[in-house]
């Protein structure tokens, strides 16, 4: 993989999600690498409200394709801010625009440098890669 | 990472080519998906899909008792077979749970052919050279043989253009076959499948498969015929409520509570398992195999459990997906008889959330005719 396919905005983790800096938010979606690991989305569960706190590496959501079930894990602790409600009803944003419109929920990190920890996109490259 | 070495059809190369996605399945190497499952669904439903099922196994008896050697071991009932048909059975164990479910071939007056899954061809082929022993010539040919499946309402159309031979395979009755050319090839050709869909089997020397294989997804291109992995296999056979083994039945479950008692003949004579199904006959089974759809937001999947409407497991999914036919979520499991009927509410335990479902009426498309009827 190039990091050139990758946004030059976010961070990634291991388990293929991304992260963008907003403000004081982090938005939290899962990478295009993952999206073409599932196959059609069809249903995406967001299990977290806004307010919750969450710890870093927990599941706040499932995704589902055709044939199989993906945990969604937060990338850092935080407090949840936002969660993208469209894609309750529209799944298959996730096919068609991954870091966009198919963002799934916004956190505030505990720590104001815990994005730092974070893969950038030279190493989520790199594991892809590894995992090919 | 398995250690058991995985096998790989002779048609493995053609699917690297068209960019498959390669997975694990029965000891072999198989495509999932190629261009995307709901794709390759819809491509079979709506004009043609191209299958590789080279990893089933093909066994071979002959002579003159080899019918009835086969007989003993099946539910269904091989003698009445005339040479040219086929059917679908089970191969039970005394206890009359399922060890397998196949296809029998009469291709002659004392030559038989017997198609058994991928992930059980070992147990099959361990029962069928026993029964053989002393009565009749057993072979296992599936390291030889390929099989192709040519499934949907285009299929035969596919076939007008593989020669004149294939062109006249359209007169083949469901369950019927015969020994054809096709692209120039010797084969074999079922009328059968595992889709819901029209269309054929094509059993062809396994090296001669990447040349079939490559003729016919060229002659079917224009017509909309698609390459299809296992990924999309299933969806289809799910949406046809086509028992899959290991999922709907399994050597812990009869043939009669997974709805196969169309297949078990109690009074053909004797075979291995009779006794047990003639018990579980005048017993009744406490479950039943339904097909159910969810109305709450969730998919079912192999293994969750069936609750009733007050929260208590009563049942088991043994499949679930979401149907790209249908636009529903869809699935198959056991349930208690007297939750059985079509409309019934019950829930699915969705990984600890409780989602709604209903019973539904089966198979989730509507049947179609064979094309050679409906000209």
């Amino acid at each position: 993989m190039s990091t050139n396919d990758l946004p030059a905005d976010c961070q990634f983790t291991k388990d293929h999600e991304w992260a963008r800096t907003e403000g004081a938010d982090l938005v939290v979606g899962i990478t295009r690498f993952a999206v073409e690991q599932l196959g059609d989305i069809t249903l995406v569960s967001l299990d977290v409200k806004v307010g919750a706190h969450i710890d870093e590496g927990k599941a706040f959501g499932t995704i589902e394709s055709v044939k199989t079930l993906s945990d969604l894990y937060a990338p850092v602790s935080g407090t949840i801010t936002k969660v993208n409600g469209a894609l309750n009803d529209k799944p298959e944003l996730v096919n068609d625009d991954c870091y966009n419109a198919a963002w799934m929920i916004a956190i505030t990190p505990d720590s104001p440098d815990a994005a730092n920890a974070l893969l950038d996109r030279a190493a989520y490259a790199a594991h892809c890669d590894a995992q090919h | 990472m398995s250690d058991t070495p995985v096998r790989r059809t002779s048609l493995h190369a053609e699917h690297v080519r068209l960019g498959a996605r390669m997975v694990p399945f029965a000891g072999w190497e198989m495509p999932i998906q190629y261009s995307g499952i709901v794709d390759e669904h819809n491509a079979c439903r709506n004009a043609a899909g191209l299958f590789d099922v080279s990893h089933m196994g093909e066994l071979e008896l002959s002579g003159p008792l080899a019918g009835d050697v086969i007989n003993e071991r099946i539910t269904n009932d091989a003698s009445k077979l005339q040479p040219g048909q086929a059917l679908y059975t089970c191969c039970c164990q005394e206890s009359g749970t399922v060890l397998d479910d196949l296809i029998i071939y009469r291709a002659g007056a004392e030559a038989w052919m017997v198609v058994c899954n991928a992930s059980n061809r070992d147990k099959i082929v361990g029962v069928f050279e026993a029964a053989s022993k002393g009565r009749c010539e057993f072979r296992d040919r599936s390291d030889a043989t390929a099989l192709i499946a040519l499934q949907g309402p285009k299929a035969f159309d596919i076939l007008d253009r593989a020669g004149a031979d294939a062109a006249k395979l359209r007169e083949l009755r469901p369950f019927g076959f015969r020994d054809a050319v096709v692209c120039n090839l010797q084969t074999t050709v079922a009328r059968t499948g595992y889709t819901g869909e029209d269309g054929v089997e094509i059993f062809v020397g396994w090296d001669d498969a990447p040349a079939l294989w490559s003729q016919l997804l060229a002659l079917g291109a224009d017509l909309g015929l698609k390459p299809v992995g296992l990924g999309a296999r299933d969806t289809l056979r799910m949406e046809a409520k086509l028992p899959l083994y290991g999922q709907e039945i399994d050597d812990t479950i009869h043939p009669l509570e997974a709805g196969l008692g169309w297949v078990v003949k109690l009074d053909k004579g004797e075979f291995v398992g009779r006794s047990a199904l003639v018990a579980a006959k005048e017993k009744g089974s406490p479950r039943k195999l339904v097909g159910f759809e969810m109305t709450g937001r969730g998919i079912a999947r192999h293994g969750y459990e069936l609750l009733d409407t007050s929260g208590n497991v009563v049942g088991l999914c043994t499949s679930g997906s979401p149907s790209p036919t249908t636009g529903k979520n869809i699935g198959i499991g056991y349930l208690p008889v007297e939750l059985a009927g079509i409309g019934t509410p019950f829930l699915v335990n969705c990984r600890g959330k409780h989602i709604e479902a209903v019973v539904a009426k089966t198979p989730f498309i509507t049947k179609k005719r064979p094309s050679s009827t409906s000209v």
